[in-house]
């Protein structure tokens, strides 16, 4: 199958610390993929610089075939690479019916209109309903996002990437902050993925991930040391010691 | 609708959070208002059409500030650019006719919202801020030093309007150009309500509120922040060009730092993002001070500061906004 998403030798440093260094992945249309890696390994800089929220120093990254490096961080996700945050970011004061509304007027490239309102629009408000309801989100539908519950923010989070139909969807973190009650909600909102969609997925609930990847790729301080199979991973000499190192540590020094 | 949903949840149909209804009596208060002015301050109606003028002001720092959040010190440069632009098409070019007045003070007041948009925008925070009081200083500086155009600090005068629609003559009551005045705030004021909910109107709001989520759904803060900053500049011009028609002279201060603080004073005592707030503090504040400050300009200034101290700490949503909210609370009960 052909990569509709590639990375080659991505790299950068803030200072003197390289943080992200010569990372290379393709993935190809329904690939799941999850990225790990102990904190501060530089999983959030790799999306950061990727969707190019941070310029990386250099490196290739390609969409569909087509060379997205050097775009606006908003062209990329006209073109369909999208994004969602480790910390929510959603309007607080809108509702979530309002979110999927406005990103699917983005999507139709109608959010430059000046009259009218989507209330009005029956397939603006079919699609969002749909949406709302494949991830149950009916309920909170018409409340504000600052008063509903957080995991409640999160599955809005997957509803307001999906409406804008993306080729390549890269998810931070999309359960943290959940209680461990609400995780399985999550869990079936990535289930419920479109199956052509390309999923790269940082997580850190190491059962959420090996239900979700049939990829995993580890990165330590910026560098791939693992990528393959999620039953291979655990197995692995340079993994175990990426995580467990520190404690390694600890103990030779008791 | 499918088993798996109880009835309670599909019965719901969403409803926007407004109504034509509302929206109708909003209209008819701000006309019932204006009739009730004229029939109690017949001799007076020429301040009255000066406060519309300012209302325009406000609400036009109100698109920016109050939806997309962008705080601005220096939006007079966009009213004064609107006046000018009406008295100079008078003055000079003999364009009297009010309604082409009005429509070259609109494209006044939008050329200066493209460039303050242009020169704000290239900052964040309290940069924007300077960046504002920055453009009205120098667009104050132009209109001075320009003075074969604009008549320096002297004023530009010579501006005689033509009656409105050929038929009314505008008189020494300021009759004419208070029924101007009501007519164009009404127009602007439907507009404004239709565009604050519109698609735009949202990915405005959505600016205020996370910039960085609305780049990454696709859509572009500053060409859409530079968009508002020119519809800004046509309310902000229409209101500068009624104050050319209504008062026939044009002066350096509707170019001012001062008229620019006194309308974002006037916009958040009223309240922030919502139109009705904007309408409301421009009222209270200019007919307290037309009052107050005939008796005592030392307690006017006294009495003032006071409100807006108390104000922003007892009720940070403004006269309109607090209202609205204690309105809201009564009704949930
Ligand atoms: N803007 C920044 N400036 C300087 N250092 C940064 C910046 N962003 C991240 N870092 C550093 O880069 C490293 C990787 O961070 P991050 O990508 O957030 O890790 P992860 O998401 O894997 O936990 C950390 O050491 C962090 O302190
Ligand atoms: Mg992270």
């Amino acid at each position: 199958m052909s990569a509709v998403f590639e990375v080659e030798r991505l790299s950068k440093a803030f200072g003197g610390l390289a943080v992200t260094q010569a990372v290379s992945l393709a993935m190809a249309p329904g690939d799941r993929v999850a990225l790990i890696g102990p904190n501060g390994a530089g999983k959030t800089t790799f999306v950061n610089l990727v969707t190019g929220h941070l310029k990386p120093d250099s490196g290739v990254v390609r969409l569909a075939g087509d060379q997205i490096n050097g775009m606006k961080a908003m062209q990329r996700v006209q073109r369909g690479l999208v994004r969602s945050f480790q910390v929510t970011r959603l309007f607080p004061e809108m509702t979530p019916r309002e979110h999927l509304a406005l990103a699917v007027l983005q999507r139709q490239g109608r959010t430059g209109r000046l009259y009218g309102t989507f209330w009005s629009m029956p397939e603006v408000l079919e699609e969002s309903e749909a949406l709302l309801r494949t991830l149950g989100l009916e309920a909170a539908a018409d409340r504000k996002v600052a008063e509903i519950a957080y995991g409640q923010q999160r599955l809005l989070e997957i509803a307001f990437a999906l409406a804008l139909r993306p080729k390549v969807l890269l998810l931070d973190e999309p359960a943290a902050g959940v209680p461990q009650s609400e995780t399985p909600r999550i869990e079936a909102a990535l289930a419920g993925l479109p199956a052509d969609l390309a999923v790269l997925m940082i997580e850190h609930d190491m059962d959420l991930v090996f239900r979700f990847a049939k990829r995993v790729i580890v990165l330590a301080a910026g560098t791939i040391i693992f990528d393959g199979a999620p039953g291979d991973v655990t197995k692995d000499a340079r993994v175990r010691e990426a995580y467990l190192g520190s404690y390694a540590d600890d103990r030779s020094v008791a | 609708m499918d088993a798996n949903h109880p009835a309670s949840l599909a019965e719901q149909v969403a409803r926007p959070p407004f109504s034509a209804s509302a929206d109708w009596i909003g209209l008819a208060a701000i006309l019932a208002a204006a009739i009730i002015g004229y029939l109690l301050f017949p001799n007076n109606l020429a301040l009255l059409t000066r406060v519309i003028g300012i209302v325009m002001l406000v609400l036009s720092i109100d698109l920016v500030t109050g939806f997309c959040g962008v705080a601005t010190l220096g939006h007079a440069a966009l009213f004064g650019a609107g006046a000018y632009a009406a008295g100079i098409a008078a003055a000079h070019f003999g364009i009297t006719d009010p309604i082409a007045m009005i429509a070259a003070g609109a494209a006044g007041g939008a050329v200066a919202g493209l460039i303050s948009g242009l020169v704000v925008l290239l900052g964040h925070g309290l940069g924007q801020l300077v960046l504002s009081i920055a453009i009205v200083n120098l667009f104050h500086e132009a209109a001075n030093k320009a003075a074969s155009w604009t008549g320096g600090s002297d004023g530009l005068t010579d501006i005689a309007p033509s009656p409105l629609f050929g038929v009314f003559a505008f008189d020494l009551w300021g009759r004419t150009a208070y029924g101007l005045g009501i007519a164009l705030l009404v127009i602007v004021f439907f507009l404004l309500q239709r565009l604050s909910r519109s698609p735009f109107g949202m990915l405005c709001r959505g600016i205020r509120q996370d910039p960085i989520r609305v780049a990454a759904m696709g859509a572009s803060v500053r060409k859409t922040l530079l968009k508002m900053y020119i519809i800004s500049g046509v309310v902000a011009g229409v209101g500068g060009g009624l104050n050319a028609i209504s008062t026939q002279v044009v002066g350096l201060d509707s170019l001012s730092f001062t008229l620019s603080a006194q309308a974002l004073v006037m916009l958040v005592l009223g309240g922030t993002g919502s139109l009705y707030g904007a309408i409301i503090g421009t009222f209270v504040v200019m007919l307290f001070e037309d009052f107050v400050s005939a008796a005592n300009p030392f307690h006017w200034l006294t009495i003032m500061g006071a409100l807006l101290v108390g104000v922003v700490l007892f009720a940070p949503r403004g006269i309109f906004g607090t209202a609205a909210q204690l309105f809201d609370q009564w009704r949930r009960r």
